[in-house]
């Protein structure tokens, strides 16, 4: 065998370690979950695409929309926002001190759409025509048609954003060069892109007055979506970098935790007046539609406990948080931010949609559906640590830290 | 085989729904809905037949075409279902033989006892519900009601589907992806899916007998069976018409309302009925607004937005990477200053 492309392997794929050592490196707690995980989820793939939607999920003619679409698609791209939200700022509105938390976050809403897209070709009867939407049968005046071409225009402009960080890793100066030249450019159709799709998913269910809950079915639901994606993003944010800064500390050897936690706070700060102006909005819309009379009601409490439990109270434990420059409080805001978007997007899509039927008739996943879900999480959390592990997205890349 | 394995899980269901669940009502319809045969159909075909007649048409230039309609009048409908029998006969669903069909009016236990939605096998069903006027039967007979502005047509993200200039509206199984969508945005909930097909899934729907009603002389299976002259098929306008002209000539037998003349902008099919439509499995209160005008206001915001609001942006980037060819020209020095080392 050649000495060279050995080498290549062992460098890039196994992090410097012969095949055995590394093979033997595997066998950590947390890849035995993910595995168990996988021995789920894979089967439910499986069963899915040989016996098809009706023995797998407990999807109905009244209920034709369901877990897949409701956690996968609408909570998943709302909490991959992080690229949207963080691009921004830096890019735009220049906000340098963030530098650092651009390429994790790019790599998340790369990876989350990646998966959500994949976890979507289950729910579709029909996978197989997907191109078809590009390039075949173009449905102008639907919805669902932008949020498919903007899917697929965000997801380039991601791998346009983060593939700086692959040529570093590949060592192709040239290319590198040229597609961070590029990347602003995309950051820029990524805000458009992304802001018409995020807003978009609200605006999925603007035709479905009858079906959704009058608390939840507004004519602001563009809306709504688009500014809970935002703050969704920043807390998401706030949540992984957290979490990461747990896992690979290993990579942050020259960590500033001060000047890090200064720069959460800041985050915390933007998702407050995010958090606020949204529960002004709902509070307008409830008075314009004058839907309070559904207050007293058990939807009415469950409305109650989204906007004033996950809204309005992360809110005022940001504001809290940022006076007293307590950082614990305000990554626990950001936790319950992101509960709070899942508990939106799923009471939107799922719980508060088809509320005039009978309990009995209503929709709750089969175990394959939560398998599969739970098991394209997992997926994307082993796609994200491989990356991490051999990309420089944590930290400036040696060779290439005077560029940035 | 399969018509026995059907009528095992149907009286399964049954038994269910009245031994294990002390016969509530709502838990036997629980029961029926999940194992109603026509749930497990696929390899529908009329769909796309009827798609094939409307290309066909739509190929010789253009001719004005009146819109059709059917009139349902509730009041006179006696439940014999023979409209379902001839609907799954002409359009090759699964069927059972007519006297079935008849029977289940006089049965106590029959499938009148839940109320029945459309599945991938029928593309319509007669449910009953009880008079609050009288106490007595209602039968009311559903199916696609093939919109003005259909909801599935411009919720379609492969445009697969088509109004008619006759009226019915039709679905192309050949280009849907299966997103379902459709069945979301109808108002009526009538798109049916075919949840047990793993490769070829379509949705399923009335097409108000498209490649019949295009020949002279033919009305739609259902409205020729019609024992009882409850369904009326000809021109929307004259249908519109009669059924005022109905409700004028019988003061207290009608509500004043013909659902379907303006519901979410009007449909081919329209009804009468005695008592308020809510009261016989109608949904109400939906307005007179089309369910694509529900989406129109936000698509055209959106594409405003992405067209003027793109450009401020697209500057707004040009002076940011001017500012920094700038500052590399001063001078690379200065970025030493910038070894903070990894966050994020």
């Amino acid at each position: 065998m050649a000495k060279k492309p050995n080498s290549w392997v062992r460098d890039k794929l196994f992090l410097g370690m012969e095949f055995q050592d590394y093979f033997r490196s595997l066998f950590t707690p947390a890849n035995f979950i993910a595995v168990a995980i996988l021995c789920f989820a894979i089967p439910a793939m499986i069963y899915r695409l040989f016996y098809g939607l009706g023995p797998s999920t407990n999807l109905s003619d009244t209920y034709p929309w369901g877990l897949w679409i409701g956690f996968d698609i609408l909570v998943g791209i709302a909490l991959a926002a992080p690229g949207l939200a963080l691009g921004t700022a830096v890019h735009l509105f220049g906000m340098k001190e963030y530098r650092h938390f651009v390429r994790p976050a790019i790599l998340s809403s790369l990876l989350g759409y990646i998966f959500a897209v994949f976890a979507l070709l289950f729910d579709l009867g029909r996978y197989y025509r997907i191109p078809y939407l590009l390039g075949w049968s173009w449905g102008f005046s639907s919805i669902l048609f932008l949020i498919g071409w903007h899917f697929f225009l965000y997801i380039n402009i991601c791998l346009i954003e983060w593939s700086p960080a692959l040529f570093e890793w590949l060592n192709l100066r040239k290319a590198r060069e040229f597609f961070s030249k590029l990347a602003i450019w995309a950051t820029i159709f990524g805000v458009i892109i992304a802001g018409g799709h995020q807003s978009a998913l609200g605006g999925l269910y603007l035709v479905t007055p009858g079906k959704l809950h009058p608390l939840w079915y507004s004519l602001l639901l563009p809306v709504f979506f688009l500014l809970s994606a935002v703050f969704a993003g920043i807390s998401m944010v706030i949540v992984e970098s957290t979490i990461s800064h747990r896992v690979f500390k290993r990579q942050l050897e020259h960590f500033d935790h001060a000047k890090f936690d200064g720069l959460t706070i800041g985050l915390g700060k933007a998702t407050a007046s995010g958090l606020f102006i949204y529960f002004i909005l709902k509070m307008f819309d409830l008075a314009h539609s004058n839907t309070w009379g559904y207050l007293n009601t058990p939807y009415g409490y469950w409305f109650l406990v989204e906007t004033l439990g996950f809204v309005l109270f992360p809110a005022l434990l940001f504001t809290s948080g940022a006076r007293n420059q307590n950082t614990k409080l305000v990554r626990f805001a950001g936790l319950l931010t992101v509960l709070g978007v899942i508990l939106n997007r799923l009471n939107v899509s799922v719980i508060a949609y088809n509320w005039n039927l009978p309990a009995s008739l209503r929709y709750y996943p089969k175990w394959t559906e939560v398998a599969l879900t739970i098991g394209v999480i997992t997926m994307l959390v082993l796609a994200y640590r491989f990356i991490v592990n051999r990309m420089a997205i944590m930290y400036d890349h040696p060779a290439y830290e005077s560029e940035h | 085989m399969r018509i026995s394995r059907r009528e095992f899980l149907k009286r399964t269901a049954t038994v269910a729904g009245t031994t294990l669940l002390g016969g509530s009502t709502v838990a036997h319809a629980y029961n029926i809905e999940k194992h109603d045969p026509s749930i497990f159909s696929t390899g529908n075909t009329a769909n796309e037949r009827n798609w094939k007649v409307w290309v066909e048409r739509s190929k010789t230039p253009p001719v004005h075409e009146e819109r059709y309609g059917v009139l349902v009048d509730t009041t006179l409908c006696i439940g014999c279902r023979r409209c379902e029998w001839a609907c799954n006969d002409w359009n090759k669903n699964p069927n059972r033989p007519i006297k079935e069909f008849e029977a289940s009016v006089q049965h106590k236990k029959s499938v009148f006892d839940e109320v029945r939605r459309m599945h991938a096998g029928n593309f319509t069903v007669v449910n009953r519900f009880y008079s609050s006027k009288d106490g007595n039967p209602i039968y009311v007979k559903r199916q696609c009601l093939h919109c003005e502005e259909p909801g599935c047509l411009s919720s379609c993200f492969v445009d697969a589907y088509r109004k008619t200039q006759k009226g019915p509206v039709l679905y192309n199984a050949s280009v849907c992806i299966g997103c379902r969508y459709c069945m979301l945005a109808c108002p009526f909930d009538v798109p049916a899916y075919e949840y047990h097909s793993a490769l070829n899934p379509q949705i399923t729907k009335c097409t108000l007998c498209y490649d019949r009603i295009t020949k002279e002389g033919f009305v739609p299976a259902c409205v020729e069976i019609c024992p009882a002259e409850v369904l009326r098929f000809g021109k929307r306008e004259d249908l519109i018409n009669s059924a005022h002209e109905k409700i004028r000539n019988n003061p207290g037998k009608y509500i004043d309302h013909v659902y379907g003349e303006h519901e979410v902008g009007g449909t081919s099919w329209l009804y009468l009925s005695s008592v308020p439509f809510e009261e016989i499995g109608f949904r109400t209160g939906l307005g007179e607004t089309p369910i694509p005008e529900l989406s129109k206001g936000y698509l055209f915001m959106v594409k405003m937005f992405e067209i003027v609001g793109a450009w401020p942006l697209v500057f707004a980037a040009y002076y940011a990477i001017s500012k920094m060819r700038n500052k590399h020209a001063k001078g690379e020095t200065q970025s030493s200053e910038k070894k903070g080392g990894g966050h994020g």
